[in-house]
């Protein structure tokens, strides 16, 4: 279909891996940091397609995924409530917390509703006026203007019985953080394409530069990644590391200001517990003093809720880059999209979901095929 | 890959004699049962479903006919084959662009029937009924059922209605049982796929998902998608028309991919027959509307339901005249090979993806659910 065919040309998509291989000379580990070039690159098989030693590693930036565990229990405790009328992205809702998930609570008489909009919750809320409406409201700077328009219209409008409980996260501080690691691989990263679209990727060039590390902000569909990818490689075999632009067909340096502003208004920056890394200080936003009515943790008094992770799951070394689905020992038998262990199981953009997914749990090793893998053969 | 459900059945029942319990029956502990509480994902036709089959309905009722968990039974009753099937309906909304719970209901059972290569001929219908149902919502979905089984060329010749307390039930729930006969030398089972044969799906998938998401409430998502809910009896009959020059029956298995899509069907099939598959992403037929639909909501067609399609795995001598055949039908226009059964990679279903990589198709864990980003 246009706009998508020719973004999965299979023909094309020889060339820049050919392209890759005459550019290359020795190995390269490449991050991708969002989850939708996670599930993409996964779903198109073009971790197959790369030549040997260029190795993607999969990054943090499913915001499923690195939903504190005492996040998903804060929701669930707001979401049993009989006066509540909890509304989330579909998939929250198999995310488990300690006990069950969004699911169970629905099947136990809890009023948990998908909205495709956080904007749908300001409908829901005039429809139920003695239901308090509470909105999961995660995710990166992708999801936090639609998340932040939330509240601001219920403010505006008056609509008082709306609330968001909120886990929002930043990708910079998040690439910050991998960098900082003394394991850290990461020799250059494929930066989050939407994310850039709302923030615009100027926020990117100090990380280049302090941590001298190729940055190119990347689309999702295959080509795209696979373009990203040369051009990541080209700046690493030329010793440059600068924040280039491959996704400038929907995006420039600056973003989408009014949507930026929106986001400022509403929420402030603050620090942030990621599921299976760990605290990463000036990570994520909360809400303003002023929206403290719409803040569901103030409204519910749920902020004493703590958890605790297995010790079997590896995901904060995925997240970070240092291991693979495959290294882990639990991946696909004790732990799978029904009893996830941890962050990257939980979300089909979380790399050990997107693997399991698409069957690679069914493999021992890292597949490596032969005889079908010819691009342009479809 | 993990044995299925049907494989574990088959094991333990071989070599019993019909009628004869298997020693399944009665015997063995109950498996254990993860979930406290049944959850939707429970009725997706996916991971869950298999789950609650294997653990709960198999144990209670394990016997040789049931245990080929196949859509349909096929039994033998004095030197007549006689396939029989039933199938619950509980759509929301009943009524949807391209038909209506009504419709579904009739040509759901007449394609498990067909599927069997039965000849549909008699259907039971049972009404549950809420409170409050429009009489006149009760008469559309009654003269479209009428609607259909006159296409389907089979007679409705019995049926129950119940009516529940109001909030008890969703509008109208509608049970259908179906018999059909099976006429001469046909044999096919999703367990008789060979390498080398062919699969062909009879025309564009996911159309009947997608229209009734973009109804549903909620999804604002304004489409021109119309469910393809059809009886596929007639496209059946004439495939089988296609015979070999050694009169065998070039179908190995059929099926028509409902809940949890093509994907989900050809894995069944892949497993139940210890074979493998290689599809070709580019010769899947999908139109652009349901392309995009899926893209917006993160969703594959692959796994959504369709209500009009067919699957079949044909031998390969056969398979261009079959699909010939197909195309002269209304039903199997857009009928295309979308690729073949192979020897390696037993029970799984890869795919070559348009870019040139290659993908393993699994079995759909519990309902698609829309991402978050």
């Amino acid at each position: 279909m246009k706009y998508l065919d020719e973004y999965r040309d299979g023909k094309l998509a020889a060339r820049i891996v050919d392209e890759i291989r005459r550019v290359q000379t020795k190995p390269w580990v490449i991050m991708e940091v969002c989850g939708g070039q996670t599930h993409s690159i996964v779903k198109h098989g073009i971790d197959h397609l790369l030549p040997k030693g260029i190795e993607l590693v999969h990054g943090p930036g499913c915001p499923v995924c690195v939903t504190p565990l005492e996040m998903i229990d804060k929701a669930h405790a707001i979401a049993r409530r009989p006066d509540v009328i909890f509304c989330s992205f579909g998939d929250m809702l198999r995310v488990p917390g300690s006990d069950g998930d969004l699911f169970t609570i629905k099947s136990q008489g809890g009023d948990v509703r998908i909205v495709y909009s956080p904007l749908d919750c300001l409908k829901i809320a005039r429809a139920n006026p003695d239901k308090q409406v509470v909105f999961f409201a995660i995710g990166f700077e992708t999801t936090a203007p639609a998340n932040a328009m939330l509240v601001h219209a219920a403010k505006q409008q008056g609509v008082k019985n709306v609330s968001i409980l909120v886990s929002h996260v930043l990708v910079p501080p998040a690439i910050a953080a991998i960098l900082s690691s003394p394991e850290n691989r990461v020799q250059a990263f494929l930066g989050p394409g939407h994310v850039c679209a709302v923030m615009g990727y100027s926020e990117y060039e100090p990380l280049s530069r302090e941590f001298h590390v190729p940055i190119v902000i990347t689309g999702f569909e295959p080509l795209d990644l696979l373009q990203g990818i040369l051009m990541a490689v080209q700046q690493l075999e030329s010793g440059r590391a600068e924040v280039e632009n491959q996704y400038s067909r929907a995006l420039g340096r600056e973003g989408n200001r009014p949507a930026q502003e929106l986001v400022f208004s509403v929420f402030e920056v603050g620090d942030r517990n990621w599921r299976g890394i760990g605290a990463i200080p000036g990570s994520g936003y909360r809400l303003r003093a002023e929206y403290a009515d719409h803040d569901a943790e103030r409204l519910f008094d749920v902020a004493q809720i703590a958890t605790r992770e297995s010790e079997v799951c590896i995901s904060g070394d995925i997240l970070k880059g240092n291991k693979k689905p495959h290294d882990c020992p639990a991946f696909g038998k004790e732990c799978d999209p029904q009893h996830p262990l941890g962050a990257t199981m939980v979300s089909a953009e979380g790399a050990c979901a997107a693997y399991y997914a698409y069957g690679r749990h069914l493999e021992r090793v890292e597949p490596k095929l032969t005889g079908i893998t010819s691009a342009g053969a479809a | 890959m993990k044995q299925s459900a049907s494989e574990k059945a088959k094991e333990s029942s071989t070599a019993q004699p019909a009628g004869v319990p298997s020693p399944l029956f009665g015997s063995c502990p109950l498996p254990i049962f993860e979930h406290k509480q049944i959850v939707l994902g429970h009725g997706s036709g996916g991971k869950l479903t298999a789950d609650l089959i294997d653990k709960i309905f198999l144990p209670a009722f394990a016997n040789p006919v049931l245990n080929k968990l196949d859509d349909q039974a096929v039994v033998q009753i004095d030197g007549a084959r006689l396939a029989f099937t039933t199938d619950s309906f509980v759509v929301t909304p009943i009524f949807f662009p391209g038909g209506d719970i009504g419709k579904l209901a009739v040509n759901g059972t007449v394609n498990d029937l067909a599927m069997s290569g039965a000849r549909p001929l008699y259907l039971a219908a049972a009404f549950i009924l809420e409170e409050g149902l429009l009489a006149e919502e009760l008469q559309r979905v009654v003269e479209s059922m009428r609607d259909a089984a006159q296409q389907a060329g089979v007679q409705l010749v019995t049926g129950d209605t119940k009516v529940v307390n109001r909030g008890k039930g969703d509008k109208v729930f509608i049970t259908t049982t179906g018999v059909g006969v099976i006429e001469g030398p046909i044999e096919i089972s999703a367990s008789l796929a060979q390498a080398g044969d062919k699969i062909i799906v009879s025309g564009y998938i996911g159309d009947h998902g997608i229209a009734i998401m973009s109804q549903r409430e909620n999804l604002e998502f304004e489409g021109a998608i119309e469910s393809d809910c059809a009886p596929l009896n007639s496209l059946v009959s004439a495939m089988l028309e296609v015979s070999r020059a050694d009169g065998e029956c070039p179908l190995h298995a059929l099926r028509d991919p409902t809940r949890g899509g093509v994907a989900t069907t050809l894995n069944e099939i892949a497993a139940r027959s210890n074979v493998g598959m290689l599809l070709e992403e580019a010769a899947i037929p999908v139109r652009e509307s349901v392309q995009g639909a899926c893209e917006l909501l993160g969703l594959d067609p692959l796994y959504v339901a369709n209500e009009g399609k067919l699957v079949a795995v044909v031998a390969p001598e056969s398979a261009e005249a079959v699909l010939a055949r197909m195309r002269e039908h209304e039903l199997g226009k857009d009928a295309s090979i979308i690729g073949e059964v192979v020897a390696e990679h037993s029970g799984m279903v890869r795919m070559k993806t348009l870019v040139g990589g290659t993908r393993i198709l699994d079995v759909m864990f519990g309902e698609q659910l829309p991402r978050i980003c």
